[in-house]
């Protein structure tokens, strides 16, 4: 295997990891806030923009790996 | 410096030259999609090469780049908006100036007041400035023959060392020199952490500005990268149901860039709260 492959490939492998990093952790928040929202359902307008701040930081880290895997990709 | 438009150039001739390299070998899709979205001293319109002046001062490049175009036309944007809507100063504004001034609000309650307190006032202008700069920059790179500003590195970089400046600054301030250093170590603990808790707080300092900078970076140069991957898939394939893909990607690139300037802001404010205020 060439460095080149192997570039290509840790990029792919990189990439895949992360996806499924920032779905767990995604999935596991948008689950919590289901489970809040059937308990007070008076208070989904404050558990929605909760949610939505928490998935924009999870995926925030995953793209610090997806940019890492992009300059993998073009070497 | 890391972030000169000289050295950003350079990588990305490298960057460039290494996607052409290999494009050649898959056809070329991955130099075009590198071309959309990287600086360049050329701005093509309407079918038309307008080539941008080159400055070069004391040895650092400041020329005018399609970027720093962009962020031109964005600020007089917000300019002209703002002054045409509010142009008759009336106490309960219409149409235009009541959507700005339902945002307006919605920072200064939502965000400053909600984590600065009342003490947050003078804030107040810097995070509208910040909000509706991002706004407007992560926007215009949805219109076409436009690109993103904030999808350049050196951008972000800057907007994050502005907020990294400001958190500073406001610690300052607020606290006096000696004071600010003595927040480094919170009272009451053993003696043996505190050679850990110095370089940790040290580390924290800087890593917050970094993953903000980073995080609108690779937010706004992502989506593009999928959206311009999804349209040349429609070469390959050329089938009807292709062109849904980009749509749909577009939409969630709208969302998303509504809710990376909102995250900017909010988490500076944050960052602030935590100085001037403590755990």
């Amino acid at each position: 295997m060439t460095d080149i492959s192997l570039a290509y490939l840790a990029a792919g492998i990189g990439a895949a990891f992360t996806t499924f990093g920032a779905g767990l952790g995604i999935g596991k928040i948008a689950g919590q806030a289901m489970d809040g929202i059937a308990r007070q359902p008076e208070a989904s307008g404050e558990i929605r923009v909760s949610m939505i701040i928490a998935c924009a930081l999870i995926e925030g880290i995953a793209l610090f790996a997806e940019v890492i895997c992009f300059l993998l990709g073009t070497k | 410096m890391l972030f000169d438009n000289d050295n950003f150039n350079k990588i990305s001739e490298v960057v460039k030259d290494a996607v052409v390299v290999e494009g050649s070998h898959s056809g070329g899709k991955g130099d075009e999609i590198m071309r959309h979205i990287m600086d360049s001293n050329v701005y093509e319109i309407f079918g038309k090469e307008i080539h941008l002046p080159h400055i070069e001062l004391f040895g650092y490049d400041i020329s005018i780049t399609k970027h720093v175009l962009m962020m031109w036309i964005a600020g007089i944007i917000l300019i002209f908006l703002f002054r045409v809507s509010f142009r008759k100063g009336e106490l309960v504004p219409k149409g235009i100036a009541n959507l700005l001034e339902a945002i307006i609000l919605f920072v200064r309650d939502e965000i400053v007041y909600a984590n600065l307190g009342r003490e947050g006032k003078g804030y107040v202008s810097y995070f509208l400035t910040l909000f509706f700069f991002i706004l407007t920059c992560n926007l215009m790179g949805l219109v076409p023959y436009a690109s993103t500003a904030t999808g350049n590195i050196s951008v972000t970089a800057a907007l994050a060392l502005i907020s990294f400046i400001m958190i500073q600054a406001s610690g300052v301030k607020k606290k006096g020199l000696k004071g600010y250093f003595k927040e480094f170590v919170p009272s009451g603990i053993p003696f043996w952490l505190i050679p850990i808790m110095i370089p940790v707080e040290i580390i924290s300092m800087f890593t917050k500005p970094f993953a903000l900078s980073v995080r609108l970076f690779a937010n706004m140069t992502g989506g593009h990268v999928v959206l311009l991957a999804l349209f040349s898939l429609l070469s390959s394939f050329m089938l009807a149901p292709v062109i849904f893909f980009p749509l749909a990607i577009s939409l969630l690139e709208l969302l998303i860039a509504f809710i990376q300037a909102y995250i900017f802001t909010f988490l500076t404010a944050i960052f602030i709260s935590l100085t001037l205020h403590g755990e």
